[in-house]
């Protein structure tokens, strides 16, 4: 039998990533640029309420957006036509999810000069992306009311590590099962700091709300 | 899908140890995965097989999985049980006031390399 050598290395495979993801954060502090980090799953509305939010915060704060995608630009594009704000596709390469690096170089690709706001939507998946740590200053998740009130239960981790949680699609809610009372109790059971915010971002209806809170967390965070 | 991600992890961090050992070729990696940490062990082998074998240093190296149980902590009368039996609610005395002590893990134990 051929003789091996064992070498010990006992290190978590998130271990690099968190490291990295600190720094980026601790830069952005220095800069003085908010990155937000917007996760779900495919098609419960982030570019919707991406387009909403950003019209209604365009006149206070310079805002770019960073769209993560397996393989295509149509959401960068949408973004740019319906905002008219800087916005760039983040090719993650047939991964599905952004990691800090990944992150990181997407910052340098954009023009962040007097930059007070940068978007992150990450790749539609529930699983991967509340793994890596983006650097992002904030996590935030859209849950739409077709998903169910359930997925609290099932994903916990993508819910502990958001600190909002926007429920969209308020409008077909009547077609629905979906029980926003139990949907807060199992966020709270996950995480009792995350906000719930609902929303119906075909009409707008509540997208004021987010804005605020966002609006609010960008000026601490240039303190 | 994920599981691909991983391993491009994996052999990052191999890469860089192996790197630091002053190590020419790896023969075994093993991992230590816990219960609950959403990885598929199978699908974990098949990508790496597929990923190692393009990199000259991980030819033919197996990627060995400890499975490490997951247990859950119930804060209302501190006892502690298999998550995976269980899940949320408490056994011992039907609390839903638990939390996953451990069973996340998703680490590289050692390497293995040729003693020659
Ligand atoms: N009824 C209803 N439909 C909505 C609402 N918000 C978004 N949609 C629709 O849902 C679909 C998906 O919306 P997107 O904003 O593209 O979702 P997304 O999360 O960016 O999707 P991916 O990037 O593909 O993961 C579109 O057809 C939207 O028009 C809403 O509040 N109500
Ligand atoms: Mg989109
Ligand atoms: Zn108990």
């Amino acid at each position: 039998m051929e003789k091996v050598k064992i070498v010990e290395i006992k290190k978590s495979i998130f271990e690099n990533n968190d490291k990295q993801a600190d720094n980026l954060r601790g830069e952005l502090k220095s800069r003085g640029l908010y990155l937000l980090n917007l996760m779900s799953s495919p098609g419960s509305g982030k570019t919707t309420t991406l387009i909403q939010t950003i019209n209604l915060l365009k006149d206070k704060l310079r805002i770019a957006v960073m769209e993560a995608d397996i393989d295509s630009d149509v959401d960068a594009v949408k973004i740019k036509e319906a905002t008219g704000i800087q916005s760039i596709q983040l090719h993650t390469g047939g991964m599905c999810h952004l990691d800090a690096e990944m992150t990181r170089q997407g910052l340098d690709s954009l023009d962040t000069d007097g930059t007070d706001l940068v978007i992150l939507e990450n790749v539609g998946n529930l699983v991967c992306p509340a793994e890596f740590d983006t650097g992002a200053v904030r996590n935030a998740m859209i849950l739409s009311v077709p998903e169910g009130d359930d997925k609290p239960l099932k994903y916990p981790l993508m819910f502990s590590v958001c600190d909002v949680v926007i429920v969209n699609k308020t409008d077909v809610m009547p077609y629905f099962d979906f029980d926003l009372e139990k949907c807060r109790e199992y966020v709270r059971m996950r995480n009792p700091k995350a906000v719930v915010i609902p929303i119906c971002a075909r009409t707008g209806e509540g997208v004021d709300v987010f804005a605020s809170w966002l609006l609010n967390e960008v000026r601490n965070w240039k303190q | 899908m994920h599981e691909l991600g991983i391993v491009f992890y994996i052999i990052r961090d191999v890469k860089e140890a192996a790197a630091n050992n002053h190590v020419g070729h790896v023969s075994g990696v093993v991992m230590n995965i816990g219960e609950v940490s959403t990885i598929v062990p199978e699908y974990l082998t098949d990508c790496w097989r597929w990923a190692a074998d393009k990199e000259e240093l991980l030819k033919g190296c197996e990627l060995k999985i400890n499975t490490l149980p997951a247990v859950s902590y119930c804060e209302e009368c501190g006892q502690e049980y298999p998550t995976v039996a269980h899940g949320k609610i408490c056994p011992f005395c039907g609390s839903e006031h638990t939390y996953l002590l451990r069973g996340n893990e998703v680490e590289i134990k050692e390497i293995e390399v040729p003693d020659d």
